[in-house]
This record gives C-alpha cells, structure tokens and sequence, in this order.
C-alpha cells in the first residue's frame, strides 16, 4: 500500500525547508524528500567539521520539530506522475502519492569543457566546496578558483577555513563588469554584508579579474592550469582547481511531469504564477528552479509556495513585495555575470566532452541535435545522463538538451519493477 | 557539529582510513588514490561535480557497484573499492 501525502516537497534545500514548513503549519500532512544524506542542500549542506549558519539552523530545526513532516533523506526519485513518485531509498523502492507536489529541486553546476578538466583535481567551484564540507583533505593543497559569480569568493573562504592554500581566484567577468555589480549591491543590504565579510576573509588572496583558465596539465593527476589574466597567458602550479560558471536549474523532474518551461539564455527554468504554481493544477515550483536567484528568493518562494499548495493564499500573497525585490537579484546575476565568448571556444578536438562515454569534440561536430548525437556516438547515454554534458552542450550552442525519460536516475531493475507505482506519463 | 566524535574506521582498496563522523565515502577515498576508477577510454575518473549529478565518482560499496561516493556517508567497516569495471565492457 503506497503512503498518501498531502504536499511532498522535493528537495530540502532552502526552498524546500520553507515549503515543508509553511504547509506543516497549516495541519497538512508533509513529506520533505531530499537525495543527500542530510537537510540543507547545497547552499546548507552541512559541515562535518564546522556548525551551520545560524540561518540555516532555524530551517532545520522548524522542520525537526514539527511531527506532520516526514523526512526522507537518501531518497532519489526515480519516476512521477501527477499523483506519485516512485523513489529508491537504499535497497528499497518505495510509492509516495501525493495531492500536491512542491518542486524544490535547486540548481546544479554549469561546467564547461576545456582541454584538461578531467585530470583527477579539477573540481566544479561548488563541487570543492561540497566535497571538503564533507570532510575531504584540503590543509595545505594549492588550489586555483575560477570560473564566475559571487559563488566563487564562498568557496574560496570554506576552501581557506579548511587550510586550502589558495593560489589565485580568477572571475571571468571585467573589472567594470564587477564594478558594476558591487554597486548595485546596496540594494540586498544583507547580501552587500556578506560580500565584505567574504572579501576580508580573503585578504591576501590574488584576485583576477577579466581572467579564465584556458587548460589543465598534468599526468595522472592536476599539475598546473594555464589562465588567461587580460591579455597574459599565465601558468600556475596547483594541486586542485575549483572551476564553476554559474548555476544552472534542475528541471528534468518537472519537465518529466510535463510542467511548462521558459528558456532564459541556454537553459529552462520553471514557469510558475503568482502562487509558485506551474502550468500542472497540483505541481508547485520554488527557488531556483525557476531561475536562478539565490537563498533568500528560494526561502520566500519555498514558503509562497507552501501556504498556497495548502490553500492559504492569503499567506502566500503577504510574501509577494518581498519575493519580487529578492528576485531581482537574479537579473543583476545574470547581466553582471554574462560569459566572456571565449570560454565557449576552449574545447579542442582531442578534449572529451561526455566524460561519462569518453566523446570528443571532434566526435560530435556533425551533429545537430541531442538525438542524433546520442545514437551515434552514445553521447550523453551515460550515468550522468547528459546532466553534464547536455548542460555543456547547450551552453555551447550546439544543441538543446533533449527531455528526460524514466528513470531520470539511474535505478535498480527491481525498483522499476516496483507493483505499486502505476505508470509514467507517456 | 562532530568534530569531538570518534572518527569513522573504514577501508578503501584494503587500506584502513579513518575519516570524521558524516563524511562522504569520497572524502575517505580521497586520503587512498584521486583514481576513482577508470573511463571508457582508460583514462582516470574521479570526483567533479561533488553534488551526485556527474557520477564521476562511482565506486564498489560493500559489494555493490556504481555507487555515488559523494552522496554516501562514511559507516563502521565500510569496504570501498575503485576497481570497478566500466559500466559497459
């Protein structure tokens, strides 16, 4: 017999935490689904050797203490229809159904191929800092950030918290770029704050503007990158490099379900209403999934989203004013942050770009779409299942990524052989 | 916070590693070999995206393959291998 949920919220980062919680507070029987072992997401994922933002730990215990939550972390979902999810939790499949579904996905990494970047070392910038929150040894390597956006300066300061020496941070935007951007800050006080903290942190720290890593050089692991700093060409020992160009949103859920999709730039994010509702009656969407704002639209999103899946729209309408000035942020990221077209040139013939099926650059060049390319070339047909490179791909202008298909993770035969889950849409 | 824990014993390609309570299994391996596994192409595969999106970093986990190093967490006795087999041949 599959559970019955009132809301499910997928995701327990900032949008999701909020979500639980505003509907939790209206008597509603929750269920909080996160893939990772714990709550918090990627901007809260926990440190194992550091405590939480205070933030970060008033979202978490809001959603302990309430009992109408259920949490279930480790739970990756596999299938959707607009009544149930089908999850693999360990070694066990499992039906939840659902009368409202709250799409609290978040982003992941937008990482692009340059010759080099799958030496062993060579990290995404969130993805270093990811790895040595959760315990990975840091003290004492040599590492390079680079890549864009505010992003990079917070990994620098976790990265230098664990005793990371840090070689250069190199922020692909111009100078006038991130002038710019510094100045309109004042605007998110809170977040204007963060950035002097974060900057007197890493006093000392070489900064490069208008500068990006061309290649990664090494044998069997990460030796050096060479940056390209204005018009210089500069090589720089390193055991690590931490590269990220921003935040791409996770949408394959929601377009499974057949939610519809804007594309802003090279990537989809979520259309949703004044209520976070997307164009599915029952299928809320918040933070950013929608688009990329940051933690502070995703926490007033993920509440938004909450009281009006429960159908407390007065709630949700209070949080209006203070949702759209939060979600402004996201036009100043993405004006400000714009990619220098060089970076899109960087892969060369030889540099693999479907790092799950080993394809080359030049193994694609004759393809026009996702399809073909797969086919022929298994191109995106990996365990990643083209997240990585499809992402890559379409940042590129070579082809859109193409929808996703069930499983939307890899799964165990016996969980898609799971009786109680009824059928996938189409 | 658990940085007064006892640290979590494990083994990584027979080698005992101790790594702190709420580690990912990548962190542990990381103090072995950088070499996660192998490519398609023979190369070296390990760790990028570090968010379980990539699955660059796939390794044996008690016995079961292919899974996610990043999203696992550190247990007692564990037994971690990167000697898996390319997903196909």
């Amino acid at each position: 017999m599959a559970e019955h949920y009132d809301v499910l919220v997928v995701g327990a980062g900032p949008a999701g935490l909020a979500a639980a919680d505003a509907a939790a507070g209206h008597g509603a029987r929750v269920g909080l689904l996160d893939a990772q072992a714990t709550l918090g997401g990627q901007v809260w994922r926990r440190d194992v050797r550091a405590e939480a933002p205070r933030m970060a730990r008033h979202a978490f215990h809001a959603v302990e203490r309430r009992t109408n939550i259920a949490r279930f972390t480790q739970t990756q979902i596999v299938a959707a229809t607009d009544k149930e999810l089908l999850v693999e939790q360990a070694a066990q499949a499992r039906t939840l159904r659902y009368d409202k579904l709250v799409l609290a996905c978040g982003a992941r990494e937008l990482l692009l191929p340059f010759p080099g970047w799958t030496l062993p070392g060579v990290f995404g910038a969130g993805g270093a800092q990811a790895l040595i929150k959760q315990g990975w040894p840091i003290a004492g390597k040599r590492v390079v950030i680079a890549g864009s956006g505010p992003l990079l300066l917070a990994v620098a300061a976790t990265l230098r918290k664990h005793g990371a020496s840090i070689a250069a941070i190199c922020e692909q935007a111009s100078a006038k770029q991130l002038a710019a951007f510094a100045g309109a800050l004042w605007r998110w006080p809170q977040k204007a704050a963060q950035a002097l903290v974060l900057r007197a942190t890493l006093t000392g720290v070489p900064y490069h503007a208008a500068a990006f890593v061309r290649a990664a050089h090494g044998d069997a692991r990460l030796r050096s990158v060479e940056v390209q700093i204005g018009e210089n060409l500069v090589r720089i020992e390193c055991d690590h490099l931490a590269v990220g160009y921003g935040l791409v949103p996770n949408v394959e859920l929601a377009q499974l379900l057949g939610c519809a999709l804007t594309r802003n730039g090279s990537h989809p994010h979520v259309e949703v209403d004044d209520d976070q509702r997307t164009s599915i009656a029952n299928v809320y969407a918040a933070g950013e999934v929608c688009g990329i704002g940051g933690r502070d639209s995703a926490r007033i999103e993920g509440a938004i989203a909450g009281h009006a899946a429960v159908g407390a729209t007065q709630a949700a309408q209070a949080l209006r004013s203070a949702q759209r000035h939060a979600r402004r942020f996201s036009a100043l990221l993405e004006t400000r942050f714009t990619l220098d077209a060089r970076i899109r040139e960087l892969a060369t013939d030889d540099t693999i770009v479907c790092r799950c099926e080993d394809v080359t650059w030049s193994a694609l060049r004759d393809f026009g779409d996702a399809r073909a390319a797969k086919l022929q070339t298994r191109c995106g047909m990996g365990a990643c299942q083209g997240r990585i490179c499809g992402t890559a791909l379409a940042e590129l202008g070579r082809f859109p990524r193409g929808g996703p298909r069930p499983p939307i993770f890899p799964a165990r035969l016996a969980t898609l052989a799971e009786a109680d889950f009824a059928s996938t849409p189409n | 916070m658990n940085t007064t824990a006892k640290p979590v014993c494990l083994h990584v390609d027979g080698v005992a590693v101790e790594a702190p309570v709420g580690a990912s299994v990548a962190a542990a391996i990381a103090q072995v070999t950088l070499r996660f596994g192998r490519r398609p192409g023979g190369g070296a595969r390990a760790p990028l995206c570090g968010m379980g999106v990539c699955f660059e970093c796939r390794v044996r986990i008690d016995g079961i393959d292919h899974q996610r190093a990043c999203m696992t967490i550190v247990r007692e006795g564990m037994r971690v291998e990167t000697a898996m087999e390319p997903a196909h041949g």
